[in-house]
Parts: structure tokens; sequence; C-alpha cells
């Protein structure tokens, strides 16, 4: 098989396996009501500016990745699969395959956010449509780009839960000081033009952080 | 190597402390006439001084990450445990010069800037690299075996290490700065400082810089030689159920 399809088939796999148990989707589900319900209750009748607007997606979308994300691999530790995975698949297809399936769900958790927060606070208005998809869009790439291979990690380590936000945030930083001000910007109507220096950020982010774990995955994945 | 960290030593104790003595004693003066007197800066007076301590210890972090990340993907390439030690002990020495920079510059810059905390650019930048030391030992106590430990915080402390350009040359962008060379700084010119420091200064700041690597190469070496100690009587009690005589 060449390592496309392998790759293909490794997404495959866990879409297959986590359509099956739901276990990432349904725990993801409710972490992002938990987190919107307690944003209503803090914020009651106030009406918040687009900046703290903004600020809040990106809170909601950070931890509930981060209680998503590490799932590809820890579920691997946990049924004992990772020997099985090590034998008949190259590294750097499972860290495609795995890279994939993250931004796969990234992407779903962040539209599902969107739709959440559209409804649920009559301040969040996108007043610049392709600005704010292409910004959530980077943005979910940007972050599970740099939160794969930190889930690797975190898979081989005790205390998986709460050591994987303590080691993502510091790297994640300038990714998410970057879209919560494209997104605000996003929500008052900035073009694309406008925001293009945060989306050239986003994507240098990207490559940088892609690039960088392809290089090193293969020190965390073979024992 | 015995030698190099005499050297080290004594230059450590004697470049730090003539600093400290001359850093602080020369006066100030609004026409400096001599070699022995400072000038005025408008606004920073006294407060001038903290150049020759805050500036060489955020200097000496940043080496000592970069040095951690180096031995770090050194181990990655020979799996010497060896290098683990080193990587560790730079990063142990490069937390302590962390945390002494990160003080210095918020005292100083609650008599200068007005508060303890401004989150400008290069304050954000000194506290992500607090949070990434605090993430790599964290992520270090939970590892069990030492090769495991040694392989993944070595990729940690690279991954962390690639966050470092954009903390640079991203962050000021970003964001309106307080330090030289910010955004907004009329007289700077981008991340690049250009030094506007008067010679005798520039001069007693340079030997801090020297003095300042110097004691970070012996505490360094220091550490790495009792990290090899522990590592050997680790590995003797392992061994032989005892520690030898």
């Amino acid at each position: 098989m060449s390592a496309w399809s392998s790759t293909y088939a490794l997404l495959l796999k866990d879409v297959r396996s986590e359509l099956r148990t739901r276990y990432a989707v349904n725990a993801l589900v409710m972490f992002v009501v938990t987190a919107v319900v307690i944003v209503l209750f803090a914020l009651r009748t106030d009406q918040p500016t687009s900046a703290m607007l903004a600020g809040f997606f990106w809170v909601v979308v950070f931890f509930a990745a981060m209680s998503g994300l590490s799932r590809t691999f820890v579920s691997e530790e946990e049924r004992g699969t990772t020997m099985t995975l090590q034998l008949v698949a190259s590294p750097s297809v499972v860290y495609f395959g795995k890279l994939l399936f993250n931004i796969s769900l990234t992407l779903l958790l962040t539209c599902a956010i969107t739709v959440l927060f559209v409804l649920v606070f009559p301040g969040f208005i996108v007043r610049s449509v392709e600005t704010f998809l292409l910004t959530v869009f980077l943005g979910s790439v940007g972050l599970a780009s740099a939160s794969t291979i930190l889930a690797a990690i975190i898979a081989k380590a005790n205390a998986r839960g709460t050591l994987y936000p303590v080691l993502s945030f510091p790297v994640l930083i300038p990714l998410l000081m970057t879209v919560m001000k494209a997104t605000a910007g996003a929500l008052e109507g900035d073009s694309i033009a406008q925001s293009l220096g945060e989306f050239q950020i986003l994507i240098s982010y990207i490559m940088v952080m892609t690039a960088g774990s392809y290089l090193l995955f293969d020190s965390v994945w073979n024992d | 190597m015995e030698r190099l960290t005499t050297l080290a030593k004594y230059g450590a104790v004697t470049l730090v402390t003539f600093v400290l003595v001359a850093g602080i004693a020369i006066p100030l003066s609004p026409s400096p006439q001599s070699w022995l007197e400072f000038p005025v800066i408008p606004g920073l007076e006294d407060k001038a001084r903290n150049i020759f301590f805050h500036v060489p210890m955020a200097w000496t972090t940043v080496v000592a990450f970069l040095s951690a990340m180096f031995f770090g993907i050194q181990y990655l390439r020979k799996r010497d445990l060896d290098y683990d030690i080193r990587s560790v002990s730079a990063a142990g020495l490069g937390l302590l010069f962390c945390a002494l920079a990160t003080v210095t510059g918020a005292w100083w810059a609650k008599f200068n800037w007005g508060s303890f905390w401004n989150w400008d650019p290069r304050q954000t930048s000194i506290f992500i690299l607090l949070l990434i030391y605090g993430a790599y030992f964290a992520l270090r106590s939970a590892l069990d075996s030492e090769e495991k430990r040694a392989r993944l915080s070595a990729v940690y402390a690279s991954i962390a290490g690639l966050t470092v350009p954009f903390l640079i040359f991203v962050m000021p962008r970003l964001m309106t700065g307080l330090h030289p060379g910010a955004k907004g700084d009329i007289e700077g010119k981008g991340p690049v400082i250009e030094l506007k420091i008067a010679t005798n200064m520039l001069v007693i700041f340079l030997i801090a810089l020297t003095g300042f690597m110097l004691l970070y190469f012996w505490m360094y070496h220091l550490r790495v030689r009792l990290a090899r100690c522990e590592h050997h009587l680790e590995q003797a009690r392992a061994d032989h159920g005892s520690v030898p005589a």
C-alpha cells in the first residue's frame, strides 16, 4: 500500500472506531454545552464586546480540544493496540493519519461551537463571514497540528488528563493570540485583506508545527 | 575541562562582584566628564542600573533554554543518557534565571511603567518561557522509566523551541510594547534593538553579560557533575542492591 492509501486507511479506522464508541464526540458535546452555559450564567444580561466573545469562543475551543484530542493516542495505549500499529504502519503514516483525524475532530468541534455561539449570544454576529470561516479553519488546523504530537507524548505518561493542557498551552499561545485577534476582527467586519497578517502567522505556524512534529514523531512513537 | 570550570568560577565571582560594585556605586551626573560618571537618562535616573542585572539574566535564560533543547536533540540522535543529564541541568538553571529575570523585570516595571505586569510582548514571552519550563518538569515527573523520560522531554523541549521565532518576531506585531525595539517605539527599529547607551555603561553591561555567562557555565558544570554522581549511585544501587563503599 502506498503512504497515501495507508494514511487514509488509518484515518478511516479511527473514524470507524470513534463512530462505534462515540467516546470523544459524546464527551466533547457535553463539555461544550457545559462551558457555554457557564459563560452564559456568568454574563447574565451583559452584552460582551466582540473581543470578549472571540476570547470566550477560543477558551471553549481550547479546553474542549484538550479534553478530546488526546483520545487518538491514549485509546491505542489503553486498548493495547500500539504495538500492532507499530508493526503495520510506518511512523509518518501513523502521524499523518492521527493528524487528519484530529483536524476533522477539531473542525467538527469549532463548527458546533460556532452554531451554539450564534444561537445563544445575541452579540455574536459574524459581519465578515469569509474572514471568520478562514480564521476558524486555520485555527482548527493549527490547534490540531501542534497538539497531535503532544497527545502522543501524553499517552506514554502518567496523569494524562491534567498534563495535556499544561503541555499544550505554552506551545499554543502564539496561535491562540492570533486567532483571537482575527476572530474579533471578523466579528467587527474586517475583510480578508485586513486580516492578512494574522493569516500569514497562522499558515507559518501550521507549517512549522507540522514539519517539526513529523521530524520528531519517530522518537515518540518507537519505544 | 576541570581547568575551564575553575576559570569560569573565578571569572564569574570576579566579574559579577565588579559589576555589583561598579553598577551600583558609580554616581550619575547630568554631564558626565570622566569614566567614573554615568549620564542621567530622563525618566530612568538610578533605575537605569537594572540593565546590568536584568538583561544578562534574561539572556542567560534564553541560552539555558537553547542549550537544553540542543542537548535534547543530541540525546535523540545518540541515545546517550549523559546528554539528558546535561539537558535537564541546563533547564533547571534556565528556570532559576527565568524566575530571577521575571522578578527583576516586574519590580523595575512597577517603578518605571507603573505596574508590576503590563503584558508587554517581552513580558508575555518570558511568562510563556516560565510555563514551558514548568511543563517540562511536570512532564519529566510523570514519566517513570529513565529512557522514556529523556526521550519524551527532549521531544517536548524541541516542540516548545519551535515557538521561539513566533515569540521573538510575531508577538511584537500582535501587541504594543514598552520594551525598547517594540512597535510604537519611535527610536526602535523592529525586533532588533539598536544599543543607545553611554560607552562606560556599555562596557559594564558587557562585563555583566560575560560574568553572568561564566556564572551559568560554572553552575551548569556543578549540576552536571552532581547529576552524574547521582546517576551512578542509582545504577550501583540497582546493580548491587546496596551502595558500594
